[in-house]
């Protein structure tokens, strides 16, 4: 039986069954304010990608959910249930040695995608679920494939937004990047463009 | 109080005269820049605005039906927008404020967008698609600012339809002429569409819609562009009312005039159930009445800026701004 239990902007979560696996059933549903022709082709090509996305970033050795089906009819990915907590709700209630040991897991896993072409496209807390020893990367809908350094800096920068609006301890980003640096040999060149998409006004946040 | 507001911060001159409790909005009058050929010249539109401004201020004076010596402060655009314009607004406000000896403060358009909808509609903490030549913008209060949760990564969404517009010979603005086009066109030709998380771009979308206008009938050319602008637009309010968690969306500057994107934001409002709003098009536009009402909610929390203060800020961000009047 399905069971509701998230509707996000484009999309309802379901929990339910799949060949007698506790399942994530993630449905892009039908925009009324959207004329057929956009709507379809945008949800049957995000829905397309996302699987994509997620197949090729568990090559890449990232703990994902394992994708078991995508319909593309049904507008639908059925994927591993992953057990556990976002990094939103439990990363201000450790302490900070479990901490760095996750932001060191999380830069590891960003290295891992980039050195592998992939974009995530929205690193925030809320798409990190933490499953005993992995912390798991959900919500590949916004990503893609890409080499570029500009991408992969906002990529980067997201998460530093994410950490900054959201978490207190001002370490997190910084431990991230110690191990990303670790992990990637273009970490030295996706840095400077960081720095450089940290100065444009466009993306100054005060306060 | 009564407050004085001037707007000029690109193609329309407008002074505004309100009154803050009981909240009226006792004059608008707007002179709007309108060039013989192509877009805003600005240098030109700042001209218009100096030539027009005695007229348009007595005007707006004589219509409040009140005196100068009415006016307990003036406010005016410090930013964001074209210099020329904004220096020649910023010049006559400095001037009447020393003139009348009456307080002076710098409005950030934007907010001024944002306040003057949640004044005259019923939203309280909404999220403001804020749609205009130059702005497009997703605003929302958070944590003692408002911050802009996604915007154009390119050029704002009236430019892209100005632009398109030129081409095909339509005077500025071309926003009106282009939804009279597309309500007669039916037939969908693809085009880019461009939404990164929550932001858009829309010079892709103009390129390929300048290219498409040579094969394509120009008014199913139009109605595409709508549909892919807007569906961008309202998708990625959507987004940052989900992101944020609030349950209202608030229209703000000229593109919002459309019709139809009004209709596609209201139906993405109904299907989350969440309320929708919509000032009147004369508070949608320009104006200096929501410069005015900005400028006293500022003064009535204690913003005070000397004439040294009031130099202009072409590139005034939004969440520059500390938001002393809310909590």
């Amino acid at each position: 039986m399905a069971k509701l239990i998230r509707r996000g902007a484009e999309a309802e979560i379901y929990l339910s069954e799949w060949m007698g696996r506790k399942v994530i059933v993630k449905k892009r549903v039908k925009k009324r304010y959207r004329i057929k022709e956009i709507d379809e082709e945008l949800r049957k090509h995000r829905t397309k990608k996302e699987g994509m996305l997620m197949t090729s970033a568990r090559k890449a050795g990232v703990a994902v959910p394992i994708i078991y089906d995508v319909d593309l009819a049904g507008m639908k990915i059925t994927m591993q249930y992953v057990e556990g907590n976002s990094l939103k709700e439990c990363l201000d209630e450790m302490d900070a040695g479990e901490q760095k040991n996750v932001c060191g897991k999380i830069g590891e896993s960003i290295a891992a995608l980039h050195r592998n072409g992939i974009i995530h496209g929205d690193i925030t807390t809320s798409n990190l679920i933490l499953c005993g020893e992995n912390v798991h990367f959900i919500d590949f809908g916004l990503g893609e494939i890409s080499r570029e350094e500009e991408k992969q800096g906002v990529d980067l920068h997201l998460l530093m937004e994410a950490f900054k609006a959201a978490h207190d301890n001002r370490e997190l980003f910084g431990w991230v990047m110690e191990s990303y640096r670790k992990n990637y040999e273009m970490a030295g060149i996706i840095e400077k463009k960081l720095d450089e998409i940290c100065g444009r006004g466009r993306y100054v946040v005060r306060g | 109080m009564i407050c004085l507001g001037i707007e000029g911060t690109a193609h329309t001159i407008g002074i505004g005269v309100v009154r803050d409790s009981p909240f009226g909005i006792l004059s608008n009058v707007s002179s709007m820049y309108r060039p013989d050929s192509g877009g805003i010249h600005p240098r030109d539109a700042a001209n218009h605005h100096a030539s027009v401004f005695v007229n348009v201020l007595n005007e707006s004076i004589e219509n409040a039906g009140i005196k100068f010596e009415d006016i307990d402060l003036i406010g005016f655009s410090i930013g964001p927008g074209l210099g020329p314009c904004l220096r020649t607004a910023a010049t006559a406000a400095r001037s009447l404020s020393l003139y009348l000896k009456k307080p002076l403060v710098g409005v950030n358009h934007c907010i001024a967008h944002l306040e003057i909808g949640r004044v005259v509609t019923d939203a309280h903490d909404p999220v403001l698609l804020y749609v205009s030549g130059g702005n497009t913008q997703v605003i929302a209060f958070l944590n003692g600012r408002y911050r802009v949760f996604g915007e154009t990564l390119d050029i704002g969404i009236g430019n892209c339809l100005d632009k398109f517009g030129r081409g095909m010979g339509i005077p500025f603005p071309a926003g009106p002429e282009i939804e009279k086009m597309a309500e007669k066109g039916s037939r969908y030709v693809p085009l880019p569409y461009s939404v990164k998380g929550m932001d858009v771009s829309f010079s892709g979308i103009l390129t390929a819609a300048e290219v498409l206008s040579k094969k394509e009938r120009t008014e199913d050319v139009c109605f595409s562009m709508q549909e892919t602008c807007f569906s961008m637009l309202t998708e990625v309010a959507e987004r940052a009312m989900a992101h944020t968690g609030k349950d209202e969306i608030l229209l703000g500057g000229g593109v919002a005039a459309n019709k139809r994107l009004q209709d596609m934001v209201r139906e993405m409002a109904e299907e989350r159930e969440a309320s929708f709003y919509c000032p009147p098009r004369n508070l949608l536009v320009d104006n200096g009445a929501m410069i005015a009402w900005t400028a006293l909610l500022m003064s009535k929390s204690g913003v005070k800026m000397s004439v040294d203060e009031t130099s202009v800020r072409q590139n005034f961000r939004t969440d520059e701004v500390e938001i002393t009047w809310r909590n």
